[in-house]
């Protein structure tokens, strides 16, 4: 069966959109998991001026639309003089935005850690570091990992955001080929069923790593 | 005995949480191989005096002395040193729940003693053995019974070589048929020789085992002596009468 012109054009483009949306999700749903541990640890262990530091970032950066940091970031760094490619400009703006709320499931996460795994460890003569390090945060990760999978899979739709910034992902692809042919309804139909793939496959490889981790007494019983 | 044979001695230790004086300054001297039994009425100060003199609660005031030399509470490195030398045992055990029983022991072993993973799992699998669980090595503490559990976390306190065992309530939150096996446990310490301090309301462990009783309410020592001196019949003392309240709780302990 030969395709019309219309799916001739608009499958390779999306295909191409798509490896864009896959580029920019990955890197930014590792850093803002690093980014998320990292403020999260800070903002539940961390003396005064840390916690303030990472209590300002959490609520500047869920506080404000990511629409408005990245136009910030792609619009308004250039005016000191920081210029950053669109692709730079959406994958900083979503670490920084993701990063926000990972450190808020972190957060919740170290702080659901009874109070006796640190004693039993300090008890052994572990530093503070070390009872963080290798006794609080590998039981946090297994309690954050529900919400954490949850922000990754959001992460995978507010990615078509990047297209503001002239970023062209999956969305930005799909739109020019509708507002060319002007069948509105039909790419973003298509463009639907491309974004349930890509977090169907989120939520495999999710499992995979949950399962992974699965530990008795942690999360469900098998 | 004198004080020149002192492993560990604790001087004039207070605490406070907030307004609230929970020990009164507290003094005492532990000799080799010698077991002192805390008992009191709950609220009385042992688990902060068990928890003061390791430092999980730092004390306000006070010196602690590790074969007479003092202990700097500043400095991260001694309490370390401090910790590791006197090992604790908790009422409700706190075995680390993301690790095997084997990996509970190693952690600590590797991380702080800086052991090769090889000689860790080779020390962790004899001090298992010690208390009866080398079958258990590889079960996390949630497919474990309370009383496994508590002997794991001697295991673990074991194996770091401490020279002082503190242990705080260590049967309390048990089945009382699984509270035997721990016991058993602690009785073998104590034959090999094992210097400890217990809070305990086991009156098997408190008569058979213990050198010296300390009674404490309110935040301070209030009595002391041999078990010999405090639980005679003709001898009028709190803890002979604390102990007969405990007998006719659970007189089949005796």
């Amino acid at each position: 069966m030969e395709l019309s012109p219309f799916y001739q054009e608009l499958l390779p483009s999306l295909n191409r959109g798509l490896i864009m949306t896959i580029a920019l999700i990955v890197p930014s749903a590792l850093g803002g998991v690093f980014i998320g541990i990292v403020a999260g640890t800070l903002r539940a262990y961390g003396n005064r001026i840390t916690r303030s530091i990472g209590n300002f970032y959490a609520a500047l950066f869920r506080g404000t639309p990511l629409v408005v940091q990245l136009f910030v970031l792609y619009f308004g760094l250039p005016n000191i003089g920081l210029y950053l490619s669109p692709y730079m400009a959406a994958v900083i703006g979503f670490i920084l935005c993701s990063g926000a709320y990972q450190s808020e499931y972190i957060r919740g996460a170290l702080l659901s850690i009874k109070r006796g795994q640190y004693h039993g460890a300090q008890a052994l003569g572990f530093s503070f570091f070390q009872t963080i390090f290798w006794i609080i945060i590998p039981q946090a990760v297994r309690k954050a990992i529900h919400g954490c999978g949850n922000e990754i899979i959001y992460l995978i739709k507010y990615s078509s955001l990047a297209y503001i910034v002239t970023v062209m992902e999956l969305t930005g692809e799909g739109k020019t080929i509708a507002t060319e042919y002007f069948r509105f309804t039909e790419v973003f139909m298509i463009i639907g069923l491309y974004y349930l793939a890509l977090v169907s496959c989120a939520v495999f490889i999710l499992k995979r790593i949950e399962n992974k981790l699965y530990i008795p007494g942690f999360g469900y019983n098998r | 005995m004198s004080n020149a044979l002192s492993i560990l001695r604790i001087s004039n230790l207070k605490k406070s949480y907030g307004k609230n004086t929970i020990l009164h300054g507290a003094t005492l001297s532990l000799h080799q191989g010698e077991i002192i039994v805390l008992i009191g009425p709950s609220g009385g100060g042992k688990s902060t005096l068990l928890q003061c003199i390791n430092c999980l609660a730092m004390p306000e005031e006070g010196e602690i002395f590790l074969h007479d030399n003092r202990v700097d509470l500043q400095s991260a490195g001694e309490l370390n040193e401090l910790r590791q030398k006197v090992g604790m045992i908790f009422q409700d055990f706190n075995l680390f729940d993301h690790l095997t029983a084997v990996d509970n022991i190693t952690v600590a072993l590797r991380k702080v003693k800086k052991m090769s993973k090889k000689d860790a799992l080779c020390r962790a699998r004899r001090e298992l053995d010690q208390v009866g669980l080398s079958d258990k090595a590889s079960l996390y503490p949630a497919q474990l019974s309370g009383g496994q559990k508590q002997r794991v976390a001697i295991a673990r306190a074991l194996a770091m070589d401490p020279e002082v065992l503190l242990l705080d309530e260590p049967t309390s939150a048990l089945d009382p048929e699984l509270v035997g096996e721990v016991i058993s446990v602690i009785k073998q310490l104590a034959g090999n020789g094992m210097t400890m301090i217990m809070a305990t309301h086991q009156m098997s462990l408190i008569s058979t085992l213990a050198d010296r009783i300390l009674f404490m309410e309110n935040g301070s020592i209030v009595e002391q002596g041999t078990p010999q001196e405090l639980l005679s019949s003709d001898m009028v003392s709190k803890t002979r009468g604390f102990c007969e309240r405990l007998n006719e709780i659970s007189p089949e302990d005796l």
